[in-house]
């Protein structure tokens, strides 16, 4: 499936500032597996040691939480839309 | 039993009565509600002075800091006569000046483990307009246990997020980020920069949820995570649900009170692997005195770097200085600085984790310096 994932501002440093990717996948876990071949920097920042995604980051699939899916099994459509949307802490200073 | 409006009230409050959604039962409402904004800063602004306007009966504003002439690309609740002095009093006596007729509950503290509950515990609803995740974490916990609605608002560079957590039976912020980030991981906006309109929009839309929930009508963003984009300029939501296994809010919570939020958030932890060594500006200055200094690696943006700069630093910026390791002997030695010491330690980290064994950190960065050693550098 041919499918999109939107970076957010806080990442882009580690994806030469593009804030879309184009990619192919099946599911939420491959598509992930092929942005982080592609981009190794991202790895650490989305990923612990063991795979699993970080506790302060969220993948939401056609903006339902991947969490609410099947997980990284979620299965994607053509055209989906993967979004990963970090923690952010600003606002006051 | 709402307090009654009086005429002049009435008069001030027209254009919300005619709106049939709010009427004098709605404004009556905002007279009677209670609102506690946790920041009077880039999103706390705009919170003050609308909800002041809206006619919010008591508004609690607490912050602890003062004001600053870099505050004033995006906090317009100040000026220039304000520099140097309480936010919290500017904030009070401006918010007096523009409505009379309410309450102003200033706190001239930081909120805390030891003072949220306290705080909080009167009003009716809470709005997070701080810039850590310590204090998110702990408005949200006090929260939860004390069952207020959290407005919640965040911005980054060009982004913003809102939502209302903690309201008829959506999710809390633990549910949706069990854990923050570990320090260093996401830069503050001090380091990252941010869009000044950009707190305007996430604050607007969060008045916009506490005035939705006071007076009951529409619908509230619990549920959903509104994410701003200035630049491509899109709205998107996304959907949140409760999570029953939150450590909080779940069906068997673990959290019943509230903890050490900067040691939770890794902030308090010395770090375990940190190999690089740090000193301060004045034994910088003795080693500069005594012609023993290493070499001085300024890792800022070329635009700080114009505002000011040690003497006799070189100047590589933090993004381009991966590609420049091969040029510095391993066993040369190097002192990283930036604006606070944050980014330095980042690059610090990078070089020891290549085998560099002399490294070193500006501990408080270019500002500590200024302050300290050199008072004539232009501080940002
Ligand atoms: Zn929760």
């Amino acid at each position: 499936m041919n499918i999109t994932i939107r970076i957010p501002s806080p990442l882009r440093r580690f994806t030469e500032q593009a804030a879309q990717i184009e990619l192919n996948a099946n599911t939420v876990g491959e598509a992930l597996m092929a942005l982080n071949a592609q981009y190794p920097d991202l790895q650490t920042q989305l990923m612990d040691e063991q795979g699993k995604l970080r506790n302060f980051v969220n993948i939401f699939h056609n903006k339902i939480d991947i969490k609410q899916l099947q997980g990284m099994e979620s299965t994607l459509d053509e055209g989906s839309e993967l979004r990963i949307v970090p923690a952010i802490a600003g606002g006051k200073k | 039993m709402s307090p009654s409006l009086t005429p002049s009230e009435l008069s001030r409050y027209s254009r919300h009565i005619m709106l049939p959604e709010m009427g004098v039962e709605g404004q009556q409402a905002l007279k009677a509600a209670s609102v506690l904004i946790v920041g009077a800063g880039g999103l706390g602004s705009p919170l003050c002075l609308y909800l002041a306007a809206a006619g919010i009966g008591t508004l609690g504003i607490i912050d602890n800091d003062t004001v600053d002439e870099t505050n004033l690309q995006r906090q317009i609740l100040y000026n220039m006569d304000d520099i140097g002095l309480s936010k919290v009093d500017c904030a009070t006596s401006r918010l007096r000046k523009l409505n009379p007729y309410i309450n102003i509950q200033p706190y001239h503290t930081a909120l805390s483990s030891q003072n949220a509950l306290d705080i909080i515990q009167p009003y009716d609803l809470v709005i997070d307009g701080t810039d850590n995740f310590p204090t998110r974490y702990l408005v949200n916990d006090a929260c939860v246990l004390l069952n207020k609605p959290n407005v919640y608002g965040s911005i980054f560079r060009f982004e913003g997020q809102a939502t209302v957590f903690n309201y008829s039976k959506g999710p809390c912020y633990r549910c949706l980020y069990p854990a923050p980030p570990p320090p260093g991981l996401v830069p503050s906006c001090a380091e990252g920069g941010v869009l000044g309109i950009l707190p305007a929009i996430i604050a607007s839309i969060q008045a916009t949820e506490a005035i939705k929930i006071i007076t009951g009508i529409g619908t509230t963003l619990t549920g959903r995570l509104l994410i701003y984009e200035a630049l491509d300029m899109k709205f998107d939501e996304l959907t949140i649900v409760r999570d029953q296994h939150c450590c909080l809010c779940g069906e068997q919570p673990t959290i019943k009170g509230l903890t050490n939020y900067q040691q939770f958030c890794g902030i308090a932890d010395t770090p375990i692997d940190v190999t690089y060594g740090e000193i301060a500006s004045q034994e910088l200055k003795t080693l500069i005195d005594t012609n023993t200094a290493p070499t001085i690696i300024d890792v800022r943006e070329p635009y700080e770097r114009e505002i000011c700069h040690i003497e006799g630093s070189q100047h590589i910026p933090m993004q381009q200085i991966s590609n420049h390791l091969q040029e510095f002997d391993p066993n040369q030695e190097l002192l990283f600085y930036c604006k606070l010491g944050g980014r330095s330690a980042k690059v610090c980290q990078l070089f020891t984790d290549n085998g560099y064994q002399r490294v070193t950190n500006l501990k408080g960065g270019i500002m500590a310096w200024a302050n300290e050693i050199d008072t004539t550098l232009t501080q940002y």
